[in-house]
């Protein structure tokens, strides 16, 4: 191995992803690309198709929202159809990005988004303060459990960099806040247009003494967002190498859900309960002495036993629930036909496909009010509620609030296939 | 009341925890380890997958993560090259070393073949871009390969940047980006009918340096092209383009020898070489660090055609 280089400080980066909401008018367009700018992530290339089909557009200025906005019919109606990605660096960090869009499938897209988010950043006009969409922002947020938040106070340039309009948006933010299940939130005044508390600390609030947005983001703490606790470990293949070279492998490979796996360790594999031990874990560039989210590895257990995909490794004295009674909350994401009682769908949970029955639907939840509505019967797109579904075989579950692997699953119609829901599971039994 | 200085950087772990210190991942550990689970994901739930495979810098990063996935087992699929008759001989005997190397099965979608039989018609102005679709079709139906694997990246082009990691196809190989599956976690959706496809981009979130840092980490070797050299090109549209046997010197085009290497690989009369000195993994890592262009922007002909053409051809059945 002489032409592998030394890890540089780039390799040794570590990853974040976050979802931004808000509307244009917020200026979120303008942030990203601002971020971009400012991390030298924008190319000139990019930069000038953007001026070019502003001018043409007869906008008076580079519009930034186009730099993601990249479908025909997005340019063509100035809106923003779908989930975009970006990808920026700096020295501590790479980040993507799921740019989730203001109004058009708001719910669909912001779900979509924050479902695999670290961080989630929300927008306000400092002049319009909290409005409904940023409560309703920080709602999902809550709800998909995206471990971190962050406010950001935008256009406090036209408020003449004024304290107290910050103030009153932190004070009315954090009560509301106060309701969610939000672990951590910070708050930072900005402008976007002008980049101040983006990249440096602005001059002109010297009374905000947080860090700016960029250093917030290097430094946010993330590495113990994950469950290092419960072992669970969904079989995604199994390798068996038909080879006159490897015989006698059995291997099976997955993605560490969470937990700590190592050889020696004693484990249970469900559904069927069979107990085993580690005889080692591992990798294409050979054995590792434990395995943690979110490695992929192949994990090779001293007993022979039956074990296909949709079985979960997990230790005897910490499992899921094996559970074919499943409460959750669901958010529709299909337009053509809502959620009822009585219908049939298939789930896709880890690595296992069931066939469910919705049982109940509980209530159906106002997402900018949080009130819930008990006699709504049936889910249309973008709403949210509480069904019972009863599955065909059990689920391998956790609570969703516990653990985002185990906790989520997508429902799938069976007739289009079109993924038509998620789900978060509140209960399994 | 909570101030956003004292948020940051705040440890919040439940009593017990392990240390969360001992278990950093880099980002191109996680990007590989999401690659390779998208990988087996397909192996899983396809009958009959297969990898794009044109011997540029992504398919080969894709077939070295194949190569990881399901080790100490062989790629358990074949590869295809769409080829369009305009190689660069460096990618072709790169492509047949590699693909023996690994014991794989090679599938070629012919253009050229492609033209003989009838199936498609040479474009007016030559360029097999949009001819290329036709034939990628052609034989994803004589195989009946239900999942593509390509190598695209989400950084390369706006249409890609809202392109899912699995991307359905209808019977006619096309994408429709306003009637896409949501994809929440890693629950990926692959469902589909006889006939229907879903093509597949375990690459979605690696940037053009994420591939040169793992290309340099793992020491994977690449055709020659990718690391500067002298070659005969001409100035055209503001790229260079290298004349061959498939590329001559329009009127007034002036032939001059230029220290070039590809950023791209991809069809010889279409991909244009950048000027460059980088003849190392480690200068390249630091060129694209520093570069200012896209790489599709800096050496694709065909891109250039409207403001949507990447989006106009995979409606089409493209990549």
């Amino acid at each position: 191995m002489t032409a592998v280089a030394e890890p540089t400080s780039a390799q040794r980066a570590d990853l974040l992803r976050f979802a931004t909401a808000g509307s244009v008018d917020d200026g979120k367009s303008t942030l990203i690309g601002r971020l971009l700018y400012d991390t030298k992530s924008l190319f000139t290339d990019q930069w000038e198709a953007v001026e070019a089909a502003s001018a043409a557009r007869g906008d008076e200025y580079t519009n930034l929202a186009l730099l993601t906005d990249g479908l025909r019919a997005e340019r063509e109606q100035g809106i923003t159809i779908d989930v975009a990605y970006r990808y920026f660096n700096t020295p501590r960090r790479k980040y993507i990005i799921a740019d989730t869009p203001g109004h058009i499938q708001y719910t669909r897209n912001m779900v979509t988004g924050a479902s695999t988010a670290d961080l989630a950043l929300v927008l306000v006009d400092a002049r319009k303060g909290i409005v409904e969409q940023s409560r309703r922002h920080a709602f999902l947020c809550s709800l998909l459990r995206v471990p971190h938040l962050v406010l950001c106070v935008n256009k406090m340039d036209l408020v003449d960099w004024d304290q107290e309009v910050y103030d009153k948006i932190v004070d009315e933010f954090t009560s509301f806040a106060a309701k969610l299940d939000i672990t951590d939130l910070a708050i930072i005044p900005i402008s976007a247009l002008q980049g101040d508390n983006i990249v440096t600390r602005s001059p002109n609030m010297p009374w905000y003494e947080g860090p700016s947005l960029l250093h917030h983001l290097e430094h946010v703490h993330i590495a113990s967002d994950r469950n290092l606790v419960d072992v669970r470990f969904p079989v995604q293949y199994v390798i068996r190498p038909q080879s006159t070279v490897v015989t006698d492998y059995r291997g099976y490979a997955g993605q560490v859900a969470s937990g700590v796996i190592k050889p020696g360790d004693e484990v249970m594999v469900l559904p069927s309960g069979m107990t085993t031990k580690v005889a080692s874990v591992e990798t294409a560039d050979g054995p590792v002495s434990e395995a943690f989210p979110p490695m992929s590895v192949t994990v090779r257990l001293e007993d022979e036993l039956d074990i296909s995909r949709g079985d979960m490794i997990c230790r005897p004295n910490n499992t899921p629930a094996v559970a074919q009674d499943i409460e959750a909350l669901v958010c529709w994401m299909d337009e053509s036909k809502p959620l009822t009682v009585g219908a049939k769908y298939s789930i896709k949970h880890t690595t296992r496909t069931a066939r469910a029955i919705v049982r109940e639907l509980h209530y159906r939840l106002d997402v900018n009010t949080l009130h819930r509505d008990d006699e709504a019967p049936r889910l249309g797109l973008n709403d949210i509620g509480r069904v019972k579904l009863r599955t065909t075989i059990p689920l391998l579950a956790d609570e969703y609030r516990r653990n985002r692997t185990t906790g989520g699953f997508i429902i799938i119609d069976e007739s289009t296939n079109r993924t038509v829901g998620a789900g978060m599971i509140i209960e399994a039994s | 009341m909570m101030q956003p200085a004292e948020s940051r950087g705040e440890i919040r772990s439940a009593s017990g925890d392990p240390t969360p210190a001992a278990y950093r991942f880099s980002h191109l550990d996680a990007l590989e380890a999401e690659s390779i689970f998208v990988m087996r994901e397909v192996v899983a739930e396809f009958e009959r997958p297969v990898l794009l495979f044109s011997g540029g810098k992504d398919s080969i990063v894709m077939l070295r993560l194949a190569q990881k996935a399901f080790a100490p087992g062989r790629i358990p699929f074949p590869v295809m090259h769409v080829d369009t008759g305009h190689n660069f001989h460096e990618v072709i005997e790169y492509r047949d070393r590699r693909v023996a190397e690994l014991g794989l099965q090679l599938v070629i979608a012919s253009v050229p073949e492609a033209l003989a039989r009838g199936l498609v018609t040479e474009a007016a102005n030559g360029s097999r871009n949009r001819i290329q679709t036709p034939v990628l079709l052609d034989a994803v139906d004589k195989y009946r390969f239900d999942a593509l694997f390509g190598g695209a990246r989400r950084d390369e082009e706006k249409a890609r940047a809202k392109e899912r990691v699995f991307s359905f196809r209808d019977e006619f190989g096309q994408w429709d980006p306003k009637n896409q599956r949501p994809e929440l976690w890693s629950l990926y959706n692959g469902r589909h009918h006889p006939g229907e496809s879903i093509r597949v981009f375990p690459l979605s979130n690696w940037t053009e340096l994420d591939i040169w840092h793992y290309i340099g980490r793992e020491g994977i070797p690449l055709p020659s092209i990718y690391y500067a050299h002298d070659r005969e090109v001409v100035e055209r549209d503001g790229m260079l383009f290298a004349v061959n046997e498939f590329l001559a010197a329009r009127d007034g085009e002036r032939v001059f020898t230029e220290r070039v290497r590809y950023r791209t690989v991809g069809d010889a009369t279409l991909t244009a070489a950048v000027a460059s000195d980088a003849d190392t993994v480690e200068k390249v890592i630091a060129e694209v660090g520093a570069t200012r262009v896209t790489e599709r922007g800096a050496t694709r002909g065909d891109d250039k055609v409207s403001e949507a053409a990447m989006e106009d051809r995979k409606r089409e059945g493209y990549f």
